[in-house]
């Protein structure tokens, strides 16, 4: 009997190991049984690259910038997407449009330089939210790997749409949303001191 | 005597190429099935299905930079890998790869040499093989590269002696041949050894685990205690040696185990099936369809070796020990005694 200091000493479990399990064999192929069942189970990889894991209809991924029907520009670098954004991830500067940019930019105002930094980007969706011109919109894109840390600073080359490859929006451009978000005073329209933007005048 | 020297200069290339092959592809299959067993996908990028992959692991192994360390001994370090692999492609030379062969009223033996001590030349360059480990392991003058060493080497010492005397048994059953020939040859007509020595079988199949160092006995390269064990201050070609030769060494104990206890190119019913397709002793045919036998029952070895090493966790230390002296060599014993018992009553041998 070993000095006993305490008498918190508990034994456990004093089970003897029975024959067969001293033995091993009956353990371990009732463990090559189990792996080998999975000869027989379906993979469960989902080979990234070429298959994509389904998302839902109104996923959060990377942000696009609309065109309008005729290809212009919806931006017109507001700066209410920044105002919304929590984590101060969009950052722009505007520029008047020239005469013969009609095509370009759909009103006189646009965005010279619009950015989002997809490291601070939480995906909320408020800057879709905010967006009086539906100009911005969430994707089911998800943002790529980069190697470094600026390449995560998206600008509007990659985030406006191309006029050949337009993006479909159509899930969270819904007319129920547009004319949700024209109602002034709702309370996805409120800053945070309560007081209404009041973006149905646009 | 030229046409000798080359036809055995061929077989040597064959069987070398074979292994080398095998091993290689020992390697993706290791990892395909690993995955099949998880329930993943496994390697595919490489080529149609993953098959390019050993080339692109070998590629890699080749390009990555080679470290010798300073303290090191040179000449010792590089030794310890050439040597291991040396004696892991040097125990297929006795194997008897398939059935003779007649080309032009000459017969060809498909055995690189069938010399009359085949099973204890096996058991020596086995033995040999350890002094690869443990002269890498030594040389690379690292705590955990010593450690990982003497572990390999006593675990392989201690399985020897078990796996020894179950062999010594299959011998007496086998009439008192070493010669692997005609340990096969015996199995032609009756029944394969693994009737006669089904615990010599287990013991011995138990001991090629430990003796190539796959899980459960992996312990001299236990990741989470050793870093890499006696490889770890390998890099390049040489860790690729070191790897690839334990996929050899794989190779070649399953198919000393098909040889030994499963008729090795026999299969059942074998001469009625070429009776019945018309073939003549000697013909290429026979020799290739008992190739292809043979070598079907290494991949359903090394298949079984794959999933114990994806089923069970690694032994501890004392266990390791415990299993090899306390249980596996008394057993073997036990066996040897039964065996000769058994062939003494039968008649078969005389004191």
């Amino acid at each position: 009997m070993a000095l006993q200091l305490t008498n918190r000493r508990k034994v456990v479990s004093n089970k003897e190991q029975s024959f067969s399990e001293r033995l091993y064999l009956p353990g371990i192929l009732k463990g090559m049984l189990i792996t080998g069942s999975h000869i027989f189970k379906k993979s469960v990889t989902i080979r990234y690259p070429e298959q994509t894991r389904p998302v839902a209809p109104v996923y959060r991924g990377q942000h696009v910038l609309k065109r309008d029907e005729n290809g212009a520009e919806r931006c017109t670098a507001c700066g209410m997407c920044a105002v919304a954004c929590p984590a101060e991830a969009i950052t722009m500067e505007n520029a008047e449009r020239k005469k013969g940019e009609e095509h370009l930019y759909r009103e006189e105002k646009y965005a010279s330089k619009y950015e989002i930094n997809m490291l601070r980007c939480i995906f909320c969706g408020l800057c879709e939210e905010a967006c009086p011109k539906e100009a911005i919109f969430l994707t089911d894109r998800i943002v790529d790997a980069e190697y470094e840390r600026d390449d995560f600073v998206y600008g509007k080359d990659k985030l406006v749409e191309k006029i050949e490859k337009r993006i479909d929006v159509s899930k969270r451009q819904t007319i129920e949303v547009s004319e949700f978000k024209k109602v002034p005073g709702t309370k996805h329209n409120t800053l945070y001191d309560g007081k209404a933007i009041g973006k149905g005048k646009h | 005597m030229i046409a000798f020297v080359i036809y055995k200069f061929i077989l040597c290339a064959i069987v070398f190429g074979v292994s080398l092959g095998v091993a290689a592809y020992s390697t993706l299959w290791e990892r395909k099935f690993s995955a099949i067993l998880q329930d993943r996908v496994g390697p595919d990028k490489a080529g149609p299905w993953g098959l390019l992959q050993p080339l692109a692991d070998g590629g890699k192994m080749f390009f990555k930079e080679e470290i010798i360390p300073t303290v090191s001994n040179k000449f010792l370090f590089i030794l310890g890998p050439s040597l291991f692999m040396l004696t892991a492609l040097m125990t297929g030379a006795v194997i008897p790869w398939g059935a003779d062969l007649v080309i032009g009223g000459k017969t060809y033996s498909a055995q690189i040499t069938d010399i009359n001590i085949g099973v204890l030349y096996l058991l020596g360059v086995v033995s040999v093989g350890v002094y690869g480990v443990m002269i890498g392991g030594w040389a690379s003058n690292n705590k955990y590269a010593l450690l990982g060493a003497i572990r390999a080497s006593s675990q392989m010492i201690s399985y020897e002696i078990a796996m020894g005397i179950s062999v010594i048994a299959l011998v007496v059953t086998a009439g008192g041949t070493l010669s692997l020939r005609e340990i096969v040859q015996q199995q032609d007509a009756g029944f394969a050894n693994i009737v006669y020595q089904p615990l010599g079988f287990l013991i011995f199949f138990i001991c090629a685990l430990a003796e190539t160092n796959r899980a459960p006995f992996d312990l001299p390269e236990c990741e989470s205690e050793l870093v890499g064990g006696y490889h770890t201050e390998y890099s390049s070609m040489k860790l690729g040696l070191f790897l690839f030769a334990e996929y050899i060494n794989m190779f070649i104990s399953s198919a000393i185990m098909a040889a030994f206890y499963f008729g090795g190119y026999n299969f059942p019913f074998a001469a009625e099936f070429y009776n019945a397709i018309g073939l003549e002793a000697g013909s290429i045919w026979i020799t290739l369809i008992g190739f292809g036998a043979f070598f079907t029952k290494i991949v359903i070895f090394i298949c079984v070796f794959m999933w114990i090493r994806w089923t069970l966790p690694r032994f501890r230390y004392d266990q390791l020990m415990d299993l090899g002296w306390r249980i596996l060599i008394p057993l073997s014993l036990l066996n040897l005694a039964i065996t000769v018992g058994v062939e003494y009553l039968r008649g078969n041998i005389n004191f």
